[in-house]
Parts: structure tokens; C-alpha cells; sequence
């Protein structure tokens, strides 16, 4: 029986049936634990102390009021717009063309911004709130009507339409919307101080909004009858038909939605975050809340969470870059050491890894 | 061993016996957490018929994978030829000299017989004179008939079969592996195939049979090994077998098979369907003027070979497919134009159990509640969906039907084929439907399960309603129907009278002959 042991693979992966809750935790805390030690090699050999650079990681995300607010004035696009594509997601309808309904949300709110800051400020505010949700759900509408009515590949169609979204952007600031007071500088006039979103507890309004969302997002999916159906059409479009459910309609009312909280996001971030509009507005959200609705499995209050932790991230390796003299593409470096072993430790919670000799790791 | 002419001889040796064609010992294979085999042993003897017996679901097709080296087993060994071996892929199989005849045929339509059988192996430098030579040579010994010249796609289903026999002896096979061979075929081209098979036997050739048709075992195979839940159950010889003992066996205990059919008084036409015209995706007509009516108190059962338009008329009945031309007439509504959704507002009450569940009907990812759910969230009032009225539904069916769930929400994907199917019976015959249309409803399950199937809509015929049934197994139609339509080609052959019919007539009528014909033949 020498021969035995080469009728079996050296390693065999296999799908899990359902892990237990604890075990997943577990799994993704030890995911977190590898990504810090090995981070921590990385800076040791740039010469720096990992110790210090996290602590002062930490320190620069929430160790002061201020840090805090900055955490979590990047949290809220990140948040709310991956509570618009989990939408969408839900439906297996693969929206990546947030940036670009951020974007048109952005533009749409900036017109009322720029051209009726005589307006009193709420009025002002929402009338900017709605353009943006409406001009952004538009946006979303165009891929999904293609697709509903002509089967055409959602993905590309949205990823490209980031691009024309981005360059209105471009047209905007080097002729219409130029500011005539930047002295031929290629930009968009500040906003009035009544096109600005207020500040509660030193953070713009947003992070209200975003909460308000997470709530509606879950309520919308869980227990209405729209959310039950783009589920079903997202599971299985012939069973949706089957039930007599109008699969059309519900595509481009799901990416409508969806597109809408892009736009609010991209309203939010122009008002509230940068008071002006620029072609950054958006600033790679759009792509960054893709990897946020997926650690969070399409879960709004994990939605919450996750973002508020990327936020840190990214605020934190700001600090470090600033205070510790760490360069740009290091702290991206060990951003980018922390995400993958967050997401790869995705795998291990959905498959089991099996080696010959009968032991099992990961078991 | 130089003595391979009495390869077949009853030697009992323990290990490694050059007389047996193949010996497994001890094959075990997982998926995940699920068993498909454990500890198989099995023994195929040269100039043998085995038949590889048991339920959906209990090993028998991911068996025969790691025999022609589809799945690497997790342990165990495979013996061929007395040899231990390591299949690793196609490739090593057909090199130890095992084909496998799948049940989906893998053959390039547009291409000759010649070439398909050709096609991969070291044909260089033959001329096709040659190779068609080769083929005929082969044919003839085996009592093959095909023309090496004819392009598949003109072939029957049969035919294509036998292509696909003469590529693996091609390739020098003399194991044989064919999984449920005669489910595509008709009861004479059964018999065509059993005559091949019998012949290779005569020749020296293995040939291991995957079935679950009992009649077909006992007619066909030496031996049978019984395999249940992954486990091999017993092997038999097949002559000491009888249909209640292989049943038995493949179940775990004793089941009643025979089907009723209670008389009902005919409760009137309900559905009425004209002249009707379906294209399919390739503009060709699915369905050709076909016309029948159903009444309420009946079971109309649809005889034809897999293709023939039994799904397009389903599908156009509840909605779901463009119609070219015809009427589909109940109460003088004509359905035809009307989606699924303007059929129920018009208060047509109707049920369609499609084919394959989980792709149509369900939804594999989500419990039973929300699967109940899909019948009748769009009567609920307001924009939120109550769970309650489903959650309750969901719990009378586990009880009446004795659905087995771990949980009421737990996902319908991860139930054996007979609860699913219980689950969508059960929602479709909860919402009191004066048609039913069910297509295939026992696919894929076991014999209890389809018995039970076979109950409710029986049940449902004593309440006068119309049942429309797609079968495929002659035997159960026969049996359980009070009509037969037969369908060849998207053509009506004929309705015949289920208690007049027998197979062998059923069988002409689903290759074109009409009813006349068929009964003259038949008689």
C-alpha cells in the first residue's frame, strides 16, 4: 500500500455548510492579529517602531475630538453610498458606477448651490438633497434600462459612465462654471455659506442622514414588498416571472434607488465635506464602498460599522504619514497588508482546507 | 494470467484478481459536509452487465466519475486489470480502457460521425477511406449500425447514442460505463441499445449500467450492486432479483407500487387549447398546431421523447412564453398575451410545477417562508410583506406533507429533491388551482416521495381539478393517467385512452407514428 498516499491531493479545499457565528469572529480577529504582525515586520524593516506607528495610528484615527470628527467625516460617503449599492448588489445587479452617480449627485446639487444661493438655507438644502438623489437615481436608471431591455452587461455600462460623470465634472469647472474670481485658475467658485450643510456636534449634518439610512436600507429589504421582490429577482429572474413579477420594472426601480443614495452622497460630500465641487468629489468611494458592502455581507448596520473602520484606516495612515515622516506609498503599502488579510480570511470562513496526512487545518 | 481467454470465470481470489475487469475497494468521496460515497467496495467482471441500482442522491453517478477519472476519491482504491491504479483524469481512464457514456451526449453537431469519433485522438495521417474503415470494422463487430458520413445533427436521439458508444471503443474501452442510457430513448430504441450491450458482453466487454428503472435492470444486467446513501447496500445476482426485492433493497423497506387511479366523475372542458403555435429561440416551431382540451376531474397525461415541446407548452399555458399562434381558451378567457401576473387578476386559478424547481418556481437560497411568500404577498395589503400568514402555511405543510427542514427558514436549495418538491406542490395546491400543470413532478426523486407525488395529484383530481401531467417513465403514465397526448416534435400524434395504450404503442406514436398506425403495429 505504498502507493496510498498519491490517491489523494496533497491539499483539497472544500466549501463550508454554514460556520458558526463565534468561529467566523474568531477567524476574522486572527485575520486582523496576522495583518498587524505582518505590517509590523514591513515597518520594522523601514526602520521604524511598529509599536509607536500603531499606537500613533490609533492616536491620529480617534485619540482626539478632532481626529474622531475627520474619522468620521470619511465614514459617511463610504457609508451611505455602500448602503446605494448593496441595493443594487441585493439584486445581483453589479453597480460599480458609484463614482459616477456620486458625481452627477454632486453637479445636480452644486447648480442649485452656485446659481440660487439667495435662497433660504433649508429650502436651499433640500431643493440641492433632491436634485441630487434625482440626478443620480437618472444616472443609475440608464445601465438598468439597457439591461432590462436589452440584456446588456451592467458592469462595464456603469464603470464607464464614471468616466463621462467625471469629465461633465472637467467641462464644468474649465468653462460654464468657472469661477470668475480665481483668476483664470481652473475651478469652481466656493459655495454660499446657505449651500454649506450645517455642523452637528462639529460634523456636518451627514452623518445623521447616514444613520437614518442604515435604518431605512434594513427596513426597505428586510420587510417591504419591493425589497422582498428585487431579492427574488436577484436569487432568480425565472422564478420572479414565474410569480408574475414585472422583472423590468423592478431592475430600474432597484438601480434607481440605489443610484439615488449615490447621488445624496455625492450632494452631502459637496455641501458638507468639500463646500465646492471638484472632480474629486467622488474620490475612488465609489470603488472603496464595493469592498465595504461586501465585508459586510450586504448588511446596513455592518455597513455602519465597517465603514467607520475603514474611515480609521484611512485617517490613521494620514497621521502616520504626517507626524512619523512615514512616506505616502507605505502607508498605502500597510493599508493595503491590513485589507488583504481582512478579505482573505473570507475564504477560510467560507472554505475548509484539507491536507492528505488527515490532519486538518483551519478545521 | 496468459489465460485471458476465461477472463469471466468465477475464481475467488481476494485481491487483485487479473480476471476482474475492475475492483473497488473501499471508494470514499465528500463534498463538503456531505458523504456521496463511503467505503464502496465493488467487483466488474469481463464478459459482465452489472447494474449500478439506487436512488437519486445515493452515489451511484459520483462513483462512476471517479471511475472515469472526473473526481479524485478521498480514499480507497480502484483495481483494473489487477492493478492498482490512480485516475487522475479522462485521459488515464480511456487509457486503462474505460469509456463513459454520459447522459448528456458530448458530441459537435455540425461535424460527421466520422470526425466526432475521430476527434482527440492520434487519427494523423489516416486517410479518411482509413479511418472510416476502422469505424465500420468496429461497428460491425459490436452490431453497431451508423454511416460514418452523416453530420450529427441529423442524427436521432439514438443515434447520437451510438456515436457516442463508437468513440469510446474507438479509443479501445472495453469498460463501459453508461449513466441512465435510456432516459432520452424510446422503448424501442431501449431495446436497440440492450442488444448492443448484449453483444459486447459476448465479446469480453464490461459494462457497468446506471438505472434506476427496475424493469430495465432485470432485463438487461448478470449481477446488480445496490447502492443507498453512499453506501453499498448488497450485490445480487440479478436472476435471484425480483422488482419488490431490488425496491426493498435501494429503500430500506417495503413500499407499495402500485399507483391508482380513482374514477371521477368529469367536472366539464376547463382548458381548452387551439390550433397552438410556439417559435422557439431559433425561430423553429416548438410546438405545431397543437390542439387538446383538459377537464376538470382528469389526469391529461403527455407522452414524448425529452425536447418535443412539452416544456414550451407548459410554459405557454401559464404565461411564460410568446405564443405565434392559437388560442388557449378557459371560460372563454383566452390566455394567450396574458403574463402570469394578469392570468391571476383575472381570476384564473392555476398552478404550474415547472421541471427544474430550483431553477424555476423557487427560490434555492431562501426558506420555505419566503417561498410560500411568492404566491401571495402581491394579495397582502400596503407595502410591507406579512410573514405571519406564510410562517403558518409553512408549518401545516411540514405536518401534512411530512416535509423534513431542519427549520422553516432554512434555505429550500439545501433539501433532498422530494421535500422541495413537497414545498412547491404544497404552496401551488394550497392556493386551490382549478389546472395544474405539472411537468416531471417525481424527476429526481425517490420512489416514497413519488409516491406520495402520485397521491396528491390524485387527490387533487377527486376535487375536479384538471391536472396536466408531463411524465416520462410510459409505465407511471399509463398507470396514473386517464388520457395520454403524445407529442413528437412540438407535433400532437395522437390522445390516446391510458387504459388501451401500452408502451410499445406510446413508443411509435412518440416517433412520429399517429394513433392508427401505432394501434395497428402495436397490435
Amino acid at each position: 500500500m505504498h502507493a496510498k498516499a498519491n490517491h489523494q491531493p496533497l491539499v483539497r479545499v472544500v466549501k463550508r455548510v454554514g460556520i458558526p457565528r463565534a468561529r467566523a469572529i474568531v477567524y476574522r480577529i486572527l485575520a486582523v492579529v496576522l495583518a498587524l504582525v505582518t505590517g509590523g515586520i514591513f515597518l520594522w524593516a523601514l526602520g521604524q517602531n511598529p509599536f509607536t506607528v500603531y499606537a500613533t495610528m490609533a492616536q491620529g484615527a480617534v485619540g482626539t475630538t478632532i481626529a474622531l470628527k475627520e474619522t468620521v467625516k470619511i465614514a459617511i460617503p463610504l457609508c451611505i453610498t455602500s448602503l446605494g449599492i448593496t441595493l443594487a448588489f441585493k439584486m445581483r445587479f453589479w453597480n460599480i458606477g458609484a463614482e459616477g452617480q456620486i458625481c452627477l449627485g454632486a453637479i445636480a446639487a452644486s447648480y442649485f448651490a452656485l446659481f440660487h444661493s439667495d435662497w433660504p438655507q433649508p429650502v436651499l438644502l433640500t431643493a440641492m438633497a433632491v436634485a441630487g438623489i434625482l440626478a443620480g437615481g437618472l444616472w443609475g436608471v440608464i445601465p438598468a434600462v439597457f439591461k432590462a431591455r436589452f440584456g446588456t452587461n451592467e458592469t462595464l455600462l456603469t464603470l464607464m459612465l464614471n468616466y463621462v460623470a467625471s469629465y461633465i465634472i472637467q467641462f464644468l469647472r474649465e468653462g460654464p462654471w468657472k469661477d470668475p474670481g480665481a483668476m483664470g485658475f481652473p475651478k469652481i467658485a466656493m459655495f454660499d455659506k446657505a449651500a454649506r450643510m450645517p455642523t452637528v456636534l462639529g460634523v456636518h449634518a451627514g452623518w445623521i442622514i447616514a444613520l437614518v439610512l442604515v435604518a431605512l436600507v434594513f427596513i426597505y429589504l428586510k420587510f417591504t414588498k419591493q425589497g422582498y421582490e428585487l431579492s427574488v429577482v436577484g436569487e432568480n429572474e425565472n422564478t420572479a416571472r414565474y410569480a408574475g413579477m414585472d422583472v423590468r420594472k423592478i431592475i430600474v426601480r432597484t438601480m434607481f434607488l440605489s443610484a439615488a443614495i449615490c447621488g445624496l452622497a455625492g450632494m452631502l460630500q459637496a455641501s458638507g465635506a468639500d463646500k465646492t465641487l471638484t472632480d474629486t468629489v467622488a474620490g475612488g468611494v465609489g470603488f472603496t464602498a464595493i469592498t465595504v458592502a461586501w465585508l459586510s455581507q450586504l448588511n446596513p448596520f455592518a455597513i455602519l460599522l465597517v465603514s467607520f473602520l475603514f474611515g480609521c484606516l484611512e485617517k490613521g495612515s494620514g497621521t502616520i504619514q504626517s507626524l512619523l515622516n512615514i512616506s505616502p506609498s507605505a502607508a498605502e503599502v500597510l493599508q493595503g497588508v491590513i485589507l488583504f488579510f481582512v478579505l482573505g480570511s473570507e475564504f477560510f470562513i467560507g472554505f475548509r482546507v484539507i491536507w492528505r496526512k488527515g490532519g486538518a487545518v483551519n478545521e | 494470467m496468459q489465460n485471458a481467454k476465461k477472463w469471466g470465470s468465477d475464481v475467488d481470489q481476494p485481491v487483485k484478481q487479473p480476471n476482474l475487469a475492475i475492483e473497488l475497494k473501499g471508494l470514499t468521496k465528500t463534498f463538503g459536509e456531505v458523504i456521496a460515497n463511503k467505503d464502496i467496495d465493488l467487483t466488474l467482471k469481463h464478459g459482465e452487465i452489472l447494474a449500478l441500482l439506487g436512488e437519486n442522491g445515493s452515489g451511484k453517478t459520483t462513483l462512476m466519475n471517479m471511475l472515469s477519472g472526473l473526481y479524485r476519491p478521498d480514499s480507497g482504491e480502484i483495481y483494473v486489470g489487477g492493478r492498482l491504479v490512480d485516475i487522475r483524469s479522462p485521459h488515464d481512464a480511456i487509457a486503462l480502457g474505460i469509456g463513459m457514456i454520459h447522459q448528456h451526449f458530448k458530441l459537435v453537431d455540425v461535424l460527421s460521425v466520422r470526425d466526432n469519433i475521430v476527434l482527440g485522438t492520434k487519427s494523423g495521417g489516416k486517410s479518411r477511406a482509413q479511418l472510416t474503415a476502422e469505424i465500420v470494422e468496429i461497428s460491425e463487430r459490436f452490431g453497431l449500425s451508423v454511416e460514418p458520413d452523416r453530420k450529427i445533427y441529423s442524427l436521432s436521439v439514438g443515434e447520437k447514442q451510438t456515436v457516442e458508444i463508437l468513440k469510446v471503443l474507438y479509443r479501445g474501452a472495453r469498460i463501459l460505463i453508461l449513466d441512465e442510457p435510456t432516459a432520452v430513448l424510446t422503448p424501442q430504441e431501449t431495446e436497440r441499445l440492450f442488444e448492443i450491450l448484449r453483444k459486447m458482453k459476448q465479446q469480453g466487454c464490461a459494462v457497468i449500467i446506471i438505472t434506476h428503472k427496475l424493469n430495465e435492470v432485470l432485463s438487461i444486467s448478470d449481477r446488480v450492486t445496490i447502492l443507498r446513501k453512499g453506501h453499498t447496500i448488497e450485490t445480487v445476482q440479478t436472476a435471484q432479483a425480483t422488482m419488490r426485492s431490488l425496491t426493498e433493497a435501494m429503500v430500506g423497506q417495503s413500499v407499495d407500487l402500485s399507483i391508482h387511479r380513482p374514477e371521477i366523475e368529469d367536472a366539464g372542458r376547463i382548458l381548452d387549447v387551439h390550433h397552438l403555435t410556439v417559435l422557439n429561440e431559433e425561430n423553429v416551431k416548438a410546438l405545431n398546431d397543437v390542439s387538446f382540451e383538459l377537464h376538470g376531474g382528469e389526469i391529461l397525461g403527455v407522452a414524448g421523447v425529452a425536447g418535443s415541446g412539452q416544456k414550451e407548452l407548459c410554459e405557454a399555458i401559464a404565461g411564460l412564453q410568446t405564443v405565434a399562434g392559437g388560442a388557449i381558451l378557459h371560460n372563454d378567457i383566452n390566455l394567450v398575451g396574458l403574463t402570469p401576473r394578469q392570468i391571476i387578476k383575472r381570476g384564473i386559478s392555476m398552478s404550474f410545477i415547472p421541471e427544474d424547481r430550483l431553477g424555476m418556481g423557487l427560490v434555492g437560497s431562501m426558506g420555505m417562508v419566503d417561498n410560500l411568500l411568492l404566491k401571495e404577498y402581491q394579495n397582502q395589503p400596503g407595502i410591507f410583506v406579512d410573514r405571519k400568514p406564510p410562517r403558518k402555511l409553512a408549518k401545516e405543510l411540514i405536518e401534512r406533507l411530512s416535509i423534513v427542514t431542519p427549520d422553516v427558514m432554512t434555505p429550500v436549495k439545501q433539501l433532498s429533491g422530494g421535500n422541495v418538491q413537497k414545498v412547491l406542490l404544497g404552496r401551488e395546491i394550497a392556493s386551490n388551482p382549478r389546472i395544474l400543470i405539472t411537468a416531471y413532478p417525481v424527476r429526481g426523486l425517490d420512489i416514497n416521495s413519488s409516491m406520495t407525488i402520485y397521491r396528491l395529484i390524485n387527490e387533487q383530481k377527486a376535487k375536479g381539478v384538471g391536472v396536466l401531467f408531463i411524465g416520462e417513465d410510459l409505465d407511471v403514465l399509463i398507470e396514473l393517467c386517464d388520457r395520454i397526448m403524445v407529442l413528437c416534435g412540438g407535433k400532437v400524434t395522437g390522445i390516446v385512452n391510458a387504459k388501451e395504450a401500452t408502451k410499445e404503442m406510446l413508443g411509435l406514436m412518440m416517433t412520429g407514428s399517429s394513433r392508427e398506425e401505432a394501434l395497428s403495429h402495436a397490435r
